[in-house]
């Protein structure tokens, strides 16, 4: 029989309401497999063993009253620990954040709640979602269950290895710049960027506002759009939050692509992409062509200017963000004569080195006499890069390209040299500018056994045609492999 | 093209107290990413337009009622330092 941890959310909904399987026994067999992995992976910053434990009999008890709350209902989900949780431990994998015990909820994890999911702890991530690799955590990396020896991406690594793993069924991650997508990519699992405005910020740890977005992680496309219907929606605490009604993704969900426009970009399958994730991504391009698709090739000739233009609106936006930083409401505090002193002695401990350069940069670009050469300039280029989306789209109905131009890099590899780490997101980092939807999901494996993925792009609101791609590209496919360390053998 | 930065100035923008090794450190880094950065002065965009933010939208209008607030105590009790019911802090002004 199939370890309950194995299970799809949909497989395990099914198997609650058949009564094979309770809401206790699919959260023990979970944390089994937590207590089998964490010693390799480090998922995990916070377990709430007692917070789960009680969701976990509620949702049985709702049950066995013949309540049904929806498909999350008893299901074990991770959360990336930049989001807030009432009284359980949320540090955004900081110093500065030690100890700190929210007062509320973020509205994710309130609509996670009164669906009946079961809240199993907090994933690891790089410190305040900045970084592609999870080792800028202060707490220690988390590695890829593929491969231990290797990173699992960033910054949401943690709840991409806890889903990999089996240590969650699924998992809400952040996406600044591909900090959903990128760690799916390179741990073999499905994550979701959704358009930006269309799931709640209200409790989500700030890091660049204008890009920031919760989404989902999980194991198909499938369990993405359960997790996605659970969250997105308007809440009026998020002054940026969309108005108008969340797209339908499900009448058209397993449509497949006949007859659809899938526009390939050529600035973002060719240089600068590892020749096998490349020949990964072409095979799953012919077999979407061979199943109806009519492939284009597109230039998006501002694509070249994107990294270049994040790597300024992002940092310029967390230097105003991570202001809120200074040891007067939260945190811990380093003793100053005068409250400017006592303020930079505790940024200076309690922050990161990778976070420092990005509040620096972000201050620099955002200083008199540098504005308009620099975060000006880059605003701009964000236009150029929104208009040549929108051309694109004149064309074709989404737009694919692999998510990362390599598989999974070894732990320290790109640790020196921040500016090939930002390469990492090449592929990831156009849609953020500008605020359209992104899905990856598996395609394959290189020849070292790891994860390739293939990302599929759509305009904002866009979400059901880019559902029913990802979902072809699935069912095409038939991705199915697990790492060794989400078996109880392997993990032996 | 190089990019000249007052790394000491910036940080104290930034209220980071850094020693002058980090200073140096930092100040390195930030030339790199930021002659990277600057490819994008090259480009003539005199015509187009910033964009700051990705939706369309001016301002969220709601009614003006009072909602739920946050539990004093509890939001305190986050705080390295507290006086009853405020946050504590050292001087702002160095002594004379």
């Amino acid at each position: 029989m199939t370890d309950p941890a194995d299970l799809t959310i949909a497989g395990a909904a099914a198997a609650l309401r058949a009564g094979s399987l309770t809401a206790a026994g699919l959260l023990e067999a979970v944390r089994r497999r937590a207590a089998m992995t964490e010693a390799h992976l480090h998922a995990y910053l916070t377990l709430d063993a007692a917070g789960a434990e009680r969701a976990a009999a509620a949702a049985d008890d709702a049950f066995r009253r013949g309540e049904d709350l929806g498909p999350l209902q008893g299901i074990p989900i991770a959360l990336k620990d930049n989001m807030v949780t009432r009284g359980v431990e949320t540090t955004a994998a900081s110093r500065i954040l030690a100890g700190y015990l929210p007062p509320y909820d973020a509205t994710v994890v309130a609509r996670l709640r009164a669906a009946g999911a079961v809240i199993t702890g907090k994933t690891n991530l790089d410190e305040f979602a900045m970084g592609s690799s999870t080792e800028n955590s202060a707490y220690g990396p988390t590695r890829n269950p593929w491969d231990p020896e290797r990173v699992p991406g960033g910054s949401s690594g943690g709840a991409a290895a806890a889903v990999a793993a089996g240590s969650a069924l699924g998992a809400l991650g952040s996406d600044t710049g591909g900090s959903i997508r990128q760690p799916a990519s390179l741990c073999g699992v499905v994550g979701m960027k959704p358009t930006y405005g269309l799931v709640s910020r209200f409790g989500l740890i700030a890091f660049a506002s204008s890009l920031d977005q919760i989404g989902p992680l999980a194991r198909t496309v499938d369990d993405a759009v359960v997790l996605f219907e659970a969250i997105a929606g308007h809440d009026p605490r998020d002054a940026t939050s969309y108005r108008g009604a969340v797209p339908d993704v499900r009448p058209s969900l397993d449509d497949g692509v006949d007859g659809l426009r899938v526009g390939v970009i050529r600035e973002l399958s060719g240089d600068g992409i590892d020749p096998e994730v490349l020949a990964g991504f072409r095979a799953a391009v012919e077999r979407l062509a061979g199943a109806g698709a009519e492939v284009v090739d597109l230039s998006l000739p501002s694509m070249d200017h994107a990294l270049s233009a994040y790597y300024l609106i992002a940092p310029a936006e967390c230097s105003a963000n991570l202001a809120r930083f200074d040891g007067v409401r939260y945190g811990p505090r380093l003793e100053g004569d005068t409250v400017e002193r006592m303020m930079a002695a505790t940024r200076r401990d309690g922050f990161g080195p990778e976070v420092a350069r990005r509040i620096l940069l972000g201050t620099y670009a955002l200083s008199a006499g540098y504005y308009d050469a620099f975060y000006g300039q880059a605003q701009k280029v964000r236009t150029l890069v929104i208009e040549d989306f929108r051309r694109a789209y004149e064309q074709a109905d989404v737009l694919v390209t692999p998510t990362s131009p390599t598989t999974a890099f070894h732990l320290g590899e790109r640790t020196g040299d921040p500016l090939t780490m930002y390469l990492s997101d090449i592929c990831t980092i156009p849609t953020n500018l500008a605020g359209d939807p992104g899905i990856s999901l598996p395609i394959g494996l290189d020849g070292g056994g790891l994860p390739i993925g293939l990302q599929v792009l759509a305009p904002a609101l866009g979400e059901a045609v880019m559902f029913r791609v990802a979902r072809a590209v699935e069912a095409l496919g038939g991705f199915e492999a697990r790492p060794a360390l989400a078996t109880s053998e392997g993990a032996a | 093209m190089p990019v000249d930065i007052d790394i000491a100035k910036v940080a104290r923008l930034a209220r980071i107290g850094l020693d002058d090794d980090e200073l140096a450190r930092y100040g390195s880094q930030l030339e790199v990413i930021l002659e990277h950065a600057a490819r994008i002065q090259a480009l003539d965009l005199d015509a187009v337009r910033p964009t700051a933010h990705p939706l369309p939208m001016v301002n969220a209008f709601r009614e003006d009622e009072p909602g739920t607030t946050l539990d004093r105590d509890e939001v305190l009790a986050q705080a390295p330092d507290r006086e009853g019911p405020f946050f504590r802090v050292p001087p702002f002004l160095e002594e004379a």
